[in-house]
């Protein structure tokens, strides 16, 4: 189906072609600056001006993975032809992996910070979505007393900036003994995605025409039955949706996990940058950290796409 | 054998009284047509009927037992709606089996009635498609099988065939019948088309602004209705609707409309039957067909200037001025050639109808 266009309209769209190009590349310009900083030597990481051109490396990653220290004296050749090759890359790096008493390798702070990520994002958006779904279908489907000044108040509490409240909910947590623990968070990251999953949600549920429902209840099953057979696989683009931007948000988070964790449900992204000043700064050792904390978002956005796209022009047009 | 009984039935939307005392008895296999216009309250009581609505006064009785306070479920009715409501993520075959799986029945069982339900509407080649891919035809006998195949108590359709292409209502129209003729359930029908129900009713209930007008066959409801309102609803075109006032000729009545010079001639009779509302407070109704047009002078025709002239096809509508007033008559096609044209017209004393206009109530006046 082709318009006719005209010379001007065909010159505007190359030049909104050109442009498109040129946000792109300055969108993906970090993206690509973190993933080439991962595999490149430690030596190329920081040169002036920036080398393009290099033989990717694993080391990076094998640094991120274990625990280090400097080494004084190059190992032995015996040593050095005893190691697996992953050891010989850290060898080569003038470190050494650290391994306790039993001859382990010692793992580094990174997996556990990204299992703690995983767990955290992962559980809080399950809540999130699973309450805000039940919530906005309440609101969507009943009369509720007060429903806009109810609505209005679930927003207000994403009206002012999540951080000024960080130090009243870090005392609170501390009374509590919620800091530094999952389960601290994960409440956390459920009341801040919550009043986004309500609202966001509400709209989806407001356009599953209800004779859906009502034709379920005629047809001899209860409220509750309707809801998962009908409403749920109905609003499932909606959730999709939804449940990738409270996993983002969780995902990301950085200030309140830094307040809040220090250790054991501490999360990746205030532990990335903290290696920053451990020791020498290896950038490609934090580059891959950023590398690898990048790819869930990334994979749950890519499994999710034509559900996103779906739910971004939802209700668009009138069915 | 299912009887539904609504009994001083009430319904307020916030201080909107939607539903006024409504009171109707509906036989068994009997198929019940709700006419109004839009906001009526005639979608109201049928949701009400199937348990979608709860009432805010008065009984429902489905076989002598109140179900009001029952659940939709409960209450073993099912609906067809204007939308059709196919649940789009299911297949046709899932639709139709849908309401089975709420019961307890054994999967073959259930196989073997989606596949009876699905022949008797000519849908088995459907039954593997999804909603999407099916035409509004198609969807709506879906819809009609996925309400039959439960065998319910009662199906209650809320205007099923309202959002299809007039020619393929009119098939519909048709196939509803036949159904209604071989499975004999105990059906009420919403429109707000009275074309279709004339054609499918037993019996009409008319309603407007939520009272209950008149109940009776098509047949009744079109020749003697029981008011103003009914009179205008029904048919197509309109009933013609005139303040009238009557005088006492020598040998007969008159009746005049629109202030015009003479009055049309009416039996004796008529005076006696108007029981004193001789004038001032009368309308005179007659539809189309009874004004009587011909070219030619004759013995109690007026003569008559014709305005503008409405081709139907098979018939033609002619405007009349009669004094101030307008008269649409019924003619043969062509009959007239076109506006300001001199013609003779009479009023069929048979089939007028005379109104109180303050009550709006028919006289029930029979010549």
């Amino acid at each position: 189906m082709a318009a006719v266009r005209t010379s001007s309209e065909i010159g505007f769209n190359r030049v909104a072609i050109v442009a498109v190009l040129l946000v792109t590349i300055i969108f993906l310009a970090p993206i690509y600056w973190i993933a080439s900083t991962a595999f490149k030597p430690r030596n190329l990481a920081t040169t002036i001006p920036p080398t393009v051109v290099f033989q990717p490396e694993i080391s990076p990653f094998v640094k991120l993975f274990t625990k280090r220290s400097q080494m004084r004296n190059p190992p032995s050749p015996e040593e050095y032809a005893a190691a697996p090759w992953w050891e010989r890359v850290v060898f080569d790096g003038g470190e050494k992996i650290v391994r306790d008493g039993k001859g382990q390798v010692q793992w580094s702070g990174y997996p556990s910070r990204f299992m703690n990520s995983l767990i955290i994002a992962i559980t809080s958006t399950v809540l999130a979505v699973g309450m805000g779904t039940f919530t906005a279908y309440g609101f969507s489907r009943f009369k509720v007393k007060g429903e806009a000044d109810l609505l209005f108040f679930i927003l207000s509490t994403r009206m002012l900036p999540p951080v000024v409240v960080a130090i009243p909910m870090f005392l609170m947590y501390r009374a509590v003994g919620l800091n530094d623990s999952h389960l601290g968070l994960i409440i956390l990251y459920t009341a801040f995605n919550l009043s986004f999953s309500v609202w966001l949600m509400k709209g989806f549920m407001d356009e599953i025409p209800k004779e859906y429902e009502e034709a379920a209840l005629v047809d001899g099953y209860t409220r509750m039955e309707a809801f998962f057979k009908i409403v749920l696989p109905e609003a499932a683009t909606g959730i999709a949706a939804t449940a990738v931007f409270c996993f983002i948000t969780a995902w990301n988070e950085y200030a309140f996990a830094l307040i809040m964790t220090n250790r054991r449900a501490q999360t990746a992204p205030p532990f990335i940058p903290s290696q920053v000043g451990a020791g020498l700064p290896d950038w490609t050792v934090i580059a891959a950290g950023t590398f690898l904390f990048l790819l869930p978002v990334a994979i749950f956005t890519f499994l999710l796409r034509n559900h996103l796209l779906r739910g971004m022009s939802f209700g668009a047009i009138r069915k | 054998m299912t009887q539904i009984e609504l009994r001083g039935v009430q319904k307020y939307f916030g201080a909107v009284q939607v539903i006024k005392d409504l009171n109707l008895k509906i036989d068994d296999n009997e198929f019940i047509v709700l006419l109004g216009q839009s906001g009526c309250g005639k979608t109201t009581t049928l949701r009400a009927i199937a348990g979608l609505e709860t009432i805010d006064g008065g009984d429902i009785l489905i076989d002598g037992k109140p179900v009001q306070h029952l659940k939709a479920a409960d209450r073993d009715i099912a609906m067809v709606f204007q939308s059709f409501s196919l649940y789009p993520h299911m297949s046709v075959y899932e639709n139709i089996a849908f309401p089975l799986r709420a019961t307890r029945k054994s999967k073959a069982e259930i196989d073997q009635e989606v596949r009876s339900v699905a022949k008797t509407l000519q849908i088995t080649d459907l039954l593997g498609k999804k909603p999407s891919a099916l035409s509004g035809g198609d969807m709506q006998r879906v819809a009609i099988g996925r309400a039959l195949v439960r065998r319910p108590k009662a199906m209650l359709m809320d205007e099923p065939i309202g959002a299809l292409d007039a020619k393929l209502r009119e098939e519909m129209r048709a196939e509803i019948k036949r159904l209604h003729i071989k499975q004999g359930s105990t059906t009420i029908y919403v429109t707000h088309d009275q074309i279709e129900a004339m054609s499918l009713a037993d019996r009409i209930v008319i309603m407007h602004e939520g009272v209950l007008q008149q109940v009776g066959s098509p047949d009744e409801v079109y020749s003697r209705p029981a008011n103003l309102f009914v009179a205008q609803f029904v048919g197509s075109p309109v009933m013609n609707v005139a303040d009238a006032s009557v005088a006492e000729t020598a040998s007969s009545a008159s009746v005049t409309v629109g202030g015009a010079a003479a009055g049309f001639e009416f039996p004796r009779a008529l005076l006696s039957k108007l029981n004193g509302h001789a004038s001032g407070q009368l309308a005179l109704g007659i539809r189309p067909e009874g004004v009587l047009v011909r070219h030619e002078a004759a013995e109690g025709f007026l003569p008559v200037e014709t305005q503008i002239v409405e081709p139907l096809g098979s018939f033609d509508i002619v405007d009349l001025k009669v004094g101030t007033k307008m008269l649409r008559a019924r003619t043969k096609s062509g009959f007239v050639g076109g506006p300001g044209e001199k013609v003779f017209a009479r009023i069929d004393p048979t089939q007028a109808h005379f109104f109180d206009t303050a009550s709006g109530k028919s006289l029930e006046v029979r010549l």
